[in-house]
């Protein structure tokens, strides 16, 4: 293994058992994020993002099973480790950072009543001092450190409100003290500014970005807006039906997008910096508990070809580029593979 | 095209083609407290809305969550009581129509709300609800079934899709299904709050392009609410930026994100996230917090956040500056100059 990968996800297949039938959310999710970098998780509704990031946290719910597949952080095997091992590194080595505040912060307590609890479960060195006040004081010192670094207006003040009393940009901001506070090695981010304006959007990502630069920390920025990850993001990878359809570097992603989902996407994306005619992408998304068979954007795809009916893509390495889809194989698309 | 136009503005009276006029529009909302349920204090969701809409045009309405935009659709749908202020339709004071001329008013405007669902009967068909609005406003009769068909096809859907609950429609499919319900009653000005807020990317083209077809073929006249910049862009001729309840700047689209005059426009525009790699050359970003609605605005609404704040901005409320015949700005930097 590469020494400055933190996380490789392989071939990684969720199913979850429903009254419906077997929702095939994962289809073979492999990826990699390197110390240090922002690597961004796009596609449309649906289409797996969410599941990965929790798969990697072994928070799935109960109706979720892990057919098959590997995720190896900073040179364990997660998920063959027992759940004590797990919780070890959970909410330590990768901390997460929710859209919705709510689900994470309990609407009872107060914001330094939460935030010490964190430390005292967590952080190693808080839990190493012996002495009643001097653990008190360490925790308060180290809250009021983090709020600053994340601009908290206020901290002293701040610590004493319950999350209501929050707006939508004092939550996120206290989310990522919160995350940052335990210098995880991985965050896993999900939509955190889906929620808030653009210009308070601005604010937390130009945050994030900074102390993750500062701790070294690397970050999956799970969004729907390519806008965010562009600005955000060193790597892209495009989700589509469960798949990583596309991966490669935002520069190489964005200029020349390769496969026919991506291509359509930014097709269809309006934009506020220019005059641009935008196009939809025809269909709508495949039902995980019936997919397709072949390619699962063929029906969707201008450019299928027999082949992409009949057979997965393979996944290809194009300089770099990750790429499935029959277009780009010269074996497949010529029918030599049958 | 031409010969259309020339019959409606023949239609609107007023003879300048101003299908929608709101002058100074305010609503608040009474905090109510104590044991007696007094009133306590108010929430300034709307302080000041002023802006005319133009027969077949879009007009968006931008500003942050919070700002008043859905309260300003409200009240021109009827739905909300303006606190003071005024809307004229048609140079016809809509506070004082008689009851026939409300009812006749409700069908003209049309509110199209950001969640599908809230607008649909989960239970009932798609062709129930269609039908149902028809018997109610009293149009469509007495072929309701076949008014309802063409409507389908208007927007998009099949006669099929009729015989669909809403859960059983796609989010795109189920946007239009709730557009071809606000347009069985023959609207001719539709308010869309957040129309593609709720739909992915990739359908969201759609949705906007159906729109535009539609007042291409049928003249309708829409205000846009949305924070969704790209999304005005693409789709309206003019554009009012509210802050803190209060317009701020009204300008043709294009020349909004040519040369937004109000610092809050600038600092809005540039940070929106371009998808495009290192296009973050220069953000201007905004400090602090969106304001407390409970605290009246005093002078200029965005003094707090404003990079450019000089002592009268904190003291009086700007006045209107004219950039041009089509462009104002409410700021004391332009007064300045
Ligand atoms: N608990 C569950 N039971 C059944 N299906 C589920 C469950 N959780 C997620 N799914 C399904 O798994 C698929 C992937 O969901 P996921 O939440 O990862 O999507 P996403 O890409 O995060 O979408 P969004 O942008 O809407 O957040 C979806 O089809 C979803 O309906
Ligand atoms: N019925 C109501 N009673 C009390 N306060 C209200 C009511 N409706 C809206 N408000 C408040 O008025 C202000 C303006 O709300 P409004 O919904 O018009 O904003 P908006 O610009 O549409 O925001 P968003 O972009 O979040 O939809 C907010 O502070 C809101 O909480
Ligand atoms: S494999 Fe075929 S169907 Fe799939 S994206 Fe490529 S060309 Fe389109
Ligand atoms: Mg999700
Ligand atoms: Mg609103």
């Amino acid at each position: 293994m590469v020494l400055s990968r933190i996380l490789e996800v392989a071939d990684l297949k969720v199913e979850f058992r429903t009254y419906r039938g077997v929702v095939k959310a994962l289809n073979g999710v492999s990826f990699n994020v390197d110390k240090g970098e922002v690597f961004g998780l796009a596609g449309e509704t649906g289409s797996g993002k969410s599941v990965t990031g929790l798969a990697i946290q072994r928070l799935l719910p109960g109706n979720a099973v892990i057919v098959e597949g590997r995720i190896v952080f900073d040179g364990r095997d997660l998920l063959s480790l027992k759940e004590d091992e797990m919780n070890k590194i959970r909410g330590k080595e990768i901390t997460a950072v929710f859209q919705d505040p709510h689900t994470y912060l309990n609407p009872v307590f107060t914001m330094r009543e939460q935030f010490r609890d964190i430390l005292l479960t967590n952080d190693r060195e808080i839990a190493s001092i012996k002495d009643k006040r001097e653990i008190e004081k360490a925790v308060h010192d180290r809250i009021i450190q983090m709020l600053t670094e994340v601009q908290m207006p206020a901290p002293e003040r701040v610590i004493k409100m319950y999350p209501h009393e929050l707006s939508g940009g004092m939550k996120q901001r206290m989310m990522l003290a919160m995350a940052f506070s335990l210098r995880p090695k991985l965050i896993i981010a999900d939509e955190p500014t889906t929620a808030l304006d653009v210009t308070i959007q601005a604010q937390v990502l130009e945050l994030m970005k900074s102390l993750q630069k500062k701790y070294g920390t690397s970050v999956i920025l799970i969004t729907h807006d390519l806008g965010v990850i562009a600005e955000t993001c060193s790597r892209i990878g495009v989700m589509y039906a469960g798949r990583i359809v596309e991966t490669g570097t935002v520069d190489s992603v964005y200029s020349e997008p390769l496969h026919p989902y991506t291509q359509g996407l930014m097709r269809a994306l309006p934009r506020a910096d220019k005059d641009l005619k935008v196009e939809s992408i025809g269909g709508s998304v495949p039902d995980l508990v019936d997919l397709p068979t072949g390619c699962p954007f063929h029906p969707r795809c201008s450019r299928a070809m027999e082949i992409c009916r009949k057979i997965n893509p393979r996944t290809l390495n194009i300089d770099g580029r990750i790429v499935e889809c029959h277009l780009y194989d010269g074996e497949t698309s010529r029918g030599r593979v049958a | 095209m031409g010969a259309v136009s020339t019959m409606r503005a023949e239609k609107t009276e007023t003879g300048d083609d101003v299908l929608v006029r709101v002058e100074g529009l305010r609503k608040w909302f009474p905090i109510l407290g104590g044991v007696f349920q007094r009133t306590v204090g108010y929430i300034y969701a709307v302080e000041d809305a002023t802006f005319n809409i133009k027969n077949a045009e879009t007009l968006a309405l931008v500003g942050e969550s919070g700002s008043g935009k859905t309260t300003v659709g409200l009240m021109l749908a009827k739905l909300e009581h303006p606190t003071a202020g005024k809307i004229f339709y048609r140079n016809r004071d809509v506070g004082k129509l008689s009851s026939s001329e409300t009812r006749w008013y409700r069908k003209r405007v049309q509110m199209v709300f950001q969640d599908p669902y809230a607008s649909l009967n989960p239970r009932m068909l798609i062709k129930d609800t269609i039908i149902e609005v028809m018997k109610v406003h009293r149009v469509g009769g007495p072929n309701y079934y076949d008014r309802a068909v063409e409507l389908m096809t208007r927007v998009g859907l099949s006669e099929e899709h009729l015989y669909r609950y809403p859960h059983e429609l796609s989010g795109g499919q189920r946007q239009r299904a709730v557009l071809a319900r606000a347009l069985c009653v023959n609207p001719e000005f539709i308010i869309l709050d957040e129309p593609t807020a709720s739909l992915d990317v990739s359908v969201q083209a759609q949705v906007l392009d159906l729109l535009k077809s539609l007042q291409d073929e049928f003249r309708y006249t829409y205000l846009l609410i949305t924070h969704n910049l790209a999304v005005v862009r693409y789709i309206s001729d003019r554009t009012v930026v509210m802050y803190r309840g209060i317009w701020v700047e009204s300008s043709p689209t294009r020349e909004l994100f040519g040369r937004a005059e109000h610092p809050y426009t600038q600092a809005l525009l540039s940070s929106v996230p371009i998808p495009e790699p290192r296009s973050n050359v220069e953000k201007q970003l905004l400090k602090g917090e969106p304001p407390n609605p409970t605290e009246r605005v005093k002078a200029c609404p965005f003094a707090d956040r404003c990079p450019y704040v000089m002592p009268v901005c904190n003291e009086k409320t700007p006045p209107v500056t004219q950039i041009n015949d089509s462009h104002q700005v409410r700021c004391w930097l332009t007064v300045k100059k």
